[in-house]
Parts: structure tokens; sequence; C-alpha cells
């Protein structure tokens, strides 16, 4: 499992302006905090960066690589900051990831910085249609990205397939639908694609003591899926691993001996299979 | 061989919510089947049907749900008993719009007057209904919950913002309350938590998951709904087992089809057939989709919605 450190994002407001004012110090702690908690990439996300994306985009990849040796996910829509920092990635210390392409028309170009600089990238399973319904349409267009991605010469095991993990306070029946495609997408080529979820989404508008619980049982339902990576919280997903054997033993109908933790469990599985509606004190009930 | 139809079985049930007070008192919910599916349970109450009534003139009202009511509409005392008496109406809604602080902005003291008068003029249960401003309703709602004090009302709206006050009055007073949120179930799901979170009897609570009018979001209002009879009858939920209201009437006459004049649109036909059509429509929709209470306007939509209730029931 690749745990990919989600905290440099410029939605976090230390790292806005840590990003505004170019102060390593921030970057730096934050990415060697998750690299010590067992990141194997670091996310390096600035938004659409329209202004001055190519200047930031370096200085992130070198100011991180500087001190972590590490590969970069760089996160953007903007192509050309894309570029600018798959220039000076030190591939030392592994091949870089873009986040991402889709099957929106804007973003194939993306395909092809990652051929032109043997990068692996993320394929968000959306079209320009909006969001999609089910696990069988994020399939389709998985297929379709991974056939443009070999028109474009990407090899389909540097592609990592995301299928859009949706709040689950707004959009409870997609926490399985996205459990299902992460299943169907290891079907669609052998050896087996690659997956990826931006994790937290699934708890975003939470409150906040709920948050690192569905995250963490939901990062092992999907592991129980087979889901190869996450953009996630390294210390969070250390804790859930952790508490893989508890959930594993629940899911498997065995009494565990922390009640309080066994009814945790079983409440946030209800939650996140569906079987008893979303609320926000749902762990109350 | 018979023909044997196949019956769903439900895990849950509506809870049945008792309203007024001696011999007109009026229960509605309770069934343990989707709506008017009596042949896989029970029913054993009806919908009930309050007619709208207001603290002020309703000069706000199309011309035409205005009309219904001409000679007695200036008061709120003659216009509850005139739907007691004249319109046979099980219960009223006394909705205190003039308290709306961009209305005539009438003070406590005004509302519990015209509660107390409404409520001595008339037996059957009425439900008193804020003017949805989330704070003055809290001051409003406050006073006039014990003014009528064991009368057995049903007191609303409490919403996010207010809840706290308005449970604690409803509560103190015996009475029963309203839950609204806005078209969003898991925000109204947990409304319901938050309020018996306080020491709120579940059972004593009717979910509003807010209104729309056919043309106007109907389906968004459907939908919720039925995802919340769903969620109480299959999954048992017990926070989601409260009767449910459609506030049907003040949604509906706003809309253009109810506004329109024949002589902007004379091709769409006259205008009161247009408005009662369009109100009865949008009820009997949410009927379908679950509710067990409607808050009406016109008369002859009342009728209808009666008429179609005691044929699939």
């Amino acid at each position: 499992m690749l745990i990919i450190g989600e905290k440099l994002s410029i939605i976090a407001k230390r790292v806005r302006e840590a990003m505004m004012k170019k102060d390593k110090g921030p970057i730096q702690e934050i990415a060697t905090r998750q690299w010590k908690e067992g990141s194997g990439m670091i996310d390096a996300n600035i938004g659409p960066a329209e202004d001055g994306g190519e200047d930031l985009m370096q200085w992130m990849v070198t100011t991180i690589q500087e001190v972590v040796p590490l590969p970069i996910c760089l996160d953007t829509t903007n192509a050309s900051a894309l570029e600018a920092g798959l220039k000076v990635h030190n591939n030392e210390w592994g091949r870089p990831l873009i986040n991402s392409t889709s099957n929106d028309p804007e973003r194939f170009p993306i395909l092809e910085l990652a051929a032109k600089y043997n990068s692996q990238v993320i394929g968000l399973t959306v079209g320009k249609g909006g969001l999609p319904a089910d696990a069988e349409e994020r399939a389709g267009i998985a297929a379709e990205i991974m056939a443009r991605a070999m028109e474009y010469g990407v090899p389909l095991e540097d592609i990592y397939l995301d299928p859009l993990v949706l709040q689950i306070a707004t959009s409870q029946d997609h926490a399985v639908k996205v459990i299902e495609a992460i299943k169907m997408f290891q079907e669609m080529n052998d050896p087996p694609m690659k997956t990826v979820v931006g994790l937290s989404n699934i708890s975003n508008g939470c409150p906040k003591h709920v948050r690192p619980i569905l995250n963490k049982y939901y990062f092992l339902m999907l592991m129980n899926a087979g889901l190869t990576s996450a953009i996630a919280d390294a210390h969070e997903m250390a804790e859930a691993l952790n508490e893989k054997k508890l959930l594993d033993d629940v899911l498997a109908g065995k009494e565990i001996d922390d009640a309080a933790k066994m009814k945790e469990i079983k409440k946030t599985l209800d939650v996140i299979m569906g079987n008893t509606l979303y609320a926000h004190s749902y762990l109350e009930m | 061989m018979a023909f044997t139809p196949t019956k769903e079985t439900y895990a849950g049930k509506v809870y049945a919510v008792t309203i007024g007070t001696g011999d007109r008192a009026v229960t509605f919910g309770g069934e343990n089947v989707l709506p008017f599916h009596s042949f896989e349970g029970t029913t054993p109450n009806r919908p009930l049907i309050a007619f709208e009534i207001q603290d002020v003139p309703p000069s706000d009202w199309p011309e035409n749900a205005q009309k219904a009511f001409e000679g007695v509409s200036d008061d709120p005392v003659k216009w509850a008993k005139y739907c007691q008496d004249e319109l046979k109406a099980r219960a009223i809604a006394l909705r205190l719009v003039g308290t709306h602080p961009d209305r005539e902005n009438r003070s406590p003291e005004d509302a519990v007057k015209t509660v107390k008068d409404v409520l001595a003029a008339v037996s059957i249960p009425v439900i008193i209904l804020g003017s949805n401003h989330a704070e003055k309703d809290t001051s409003i709602l406050v006073a006039v919950a014990e003014a009528a004090k064991d009368r057995n009302c049903i007191i609303g709206k409490a919403q996010e913002a207010n809840y706290k006050t308005i449970a604690a009055a409803a509560m103190a007073n015996n009475h029963k309350l309203i839950a609204m949120s806005e078209l969003d179930i898991n925000l109204s799901k947990q409304l319901n938590i938050l309020i018996t979170q306080m020491g709120f009897d579940k059972e004593r609570v009717i979910t509003d998951p807010m209104c729309s009018a056919l043309g106007y979001g109907l389906e968004y209002t459907y939908s919720v709904m039925e995802r919340i009879r769903l969620a109480a009858l299959t999954q048992n939920d017990v926070t989601m087992q409260q009767p449910l209201l459609g506030d049907v009437g003040m949604y509906v006459w706003k809309v253009k089809e109810t506004t329109a004049s024949e002589a902007d649109l004379p091709q769409w036909g006259s205008a009161e057939e247009r408005g009662i059509a369009w109100e009865a429509e949008t009820a009997t929709a949410l009927l379908i989709s679950g509710a067990e209470l409607l808050i009406m306007r016109h008369p002859k939509a009342v009728a209808a919605v009666e008429k179609i209730i005691e044929e699939l029931i």
C-alpha cells in the first residue's frame, strides 16, 4: 500500500501562506513529518495555479526533495506548471506521479506530459458530463482513459485509476459504489490496474471528531477491495493498519474485546455500506 | 390457480401522533407499510389535511385562493370557525406570518392573543406555525406554546438555528413539534437526533423535509420523503419514523401556474381551476411519497385530495 502524503495542499492556510511567501520552513517540516509517518510519496497540491504556477510547482518539488528522499505527486490542473515540475523532479527518489488526467478532453494533453517525462499518472474517472452515477459508469470511463493512454504511449502499469471518492454526508450511496469500482478497475487488465483514492474527501463536511474514524475504516474497506494507494494522512493510515485485524474480525462476525471499539466499527461500517442513513451524530445513536 | 400478489414485509413502523383534545382529537401516522400499501400491513389512520389560516388577512395570497375565504379571512377567529363549521376541517394550521419582521412585525403579545382567541373559538386540533424567521420565531413560538398549553397542538417550525428554544417550549407545554430541514435527508435525520438528545420524545416530532411545488422542485421533496420512509420502514431507523409534513399551500400559491391571470395566459385556461389542480396535484404526489400531514389552502383542492385518499386507503 502506497500512502501519498496529503498535507501539502493549498487549501490548508499554513501551507498556502508558506507557498505565497516561498517560505521553505513549514513545507519541509510537513513533508518530513509525512515521510517519517510512512508516506511513500508526497502530494504537492498547488491548486489551479493560473499565475506563476510553473515557478510555484518547481519551488515545491525542489523544496520537498531537498529534505525528503521521495517522489512527488504533482497536483494541479495547470499543464505547464506540471511540465515545469516534471523538469526538476529528482527521479533518483522514484518516478513522479501526475494528478491527474480524466475523460475531459481538456485533460488529454496531460497524457502527453506523462509519456514525455516517463511519469506515472492518475486517471480520474470523470468525464466532461459531471459525476459518474455508479461503479459501472466509473469503469466505462476508466476503459476510455486506458485506451487513450495507450494512444499517447503511456503504459497501463503507469496509470493509477481514481474512482473519485465523494462526501458521505451528502452522497452516501457513492461510498459503496467507489468500493465496487476499485474491484472492477483491477479486473480491467492483467496485471491488475493500479488504483488510488483521495481518501479524506469521504469525511469532508463531517464533524471533526468523526473524520478520522470514517477515514480509517473506509480506507480499510477499500484496502480489502484491493486498493493500491491512497492520498491520505499517513499518521491516520498507520493507525488504521493497526486496527485492521479488529475490522476484519467484525466483518467476519466475531466479537472483539473492546466493546466501545466494536460499536464504533459496526456503526461506521453500516454507514459506509448504506445500511443506515448517515447523520453527523451517527456514532451517538 | 388463484393470483397471489407479492407482498413486502417491513421492519419498521411510522409513529402514530395524536393532536388536539377530547372527541375532536385526531391521530395520523401509525402505518407499517409504504403509503397506501394497506394490502401489505396496516394503515390505521388516514393522512390528515389541515386548512391553513393566518393571523393577518391573506393579502399576499393570489386572488383565487383569497376568494375562497372572502368575508371571513379578515379575522382569524371567523376564519378558523368557518373552516371548522362550514368546511368540516379536521384540523387547522394557524400561520403567524404577520409576526415576520418584514411583514407587520407583530409582537409575541399580539401572537398570543390571536392564538388564544382561535383556540377558544374552535375545538378541532390546531397547528401553530411561526413566520419561518428563525430568530423571531423563537420569541413568538415560546410565547404561543405557553398560551396553548395542554391543547396538544403542533408547534413549528424548529430549524437547526433555533430548535433548542422551540423544542424546549413545546416540551414544557405538552405539544408536538415540527422539525424542518432544507431538502437534505442527512440533515433531517441529524435534526431529529439533536431534538431527541434534548430529551424530547421522538414520537412527538413531525418531520418537515421542506416542501416544493409541482414544477418547482417537487421531485426533490418527493425523493427525500420517499427515502425517509424507506429508511423508517426497511431499515427500521427510529430517527426517521416520524410522520412527514407537506406544507403544500404556501409553496403552491406563489408559482406562476397559480398566480398568472387568464388575461395574461388565456391558453392556460381557467385560473381558478388551474390553481386548485396545482395544489391538489402537489399534495397528492407528496401523499404518495410519504406525507401523513398536509397543510393546504383551497377548499376544493382539499376536497379533491380527500377523495383520492378515500379511494386509495
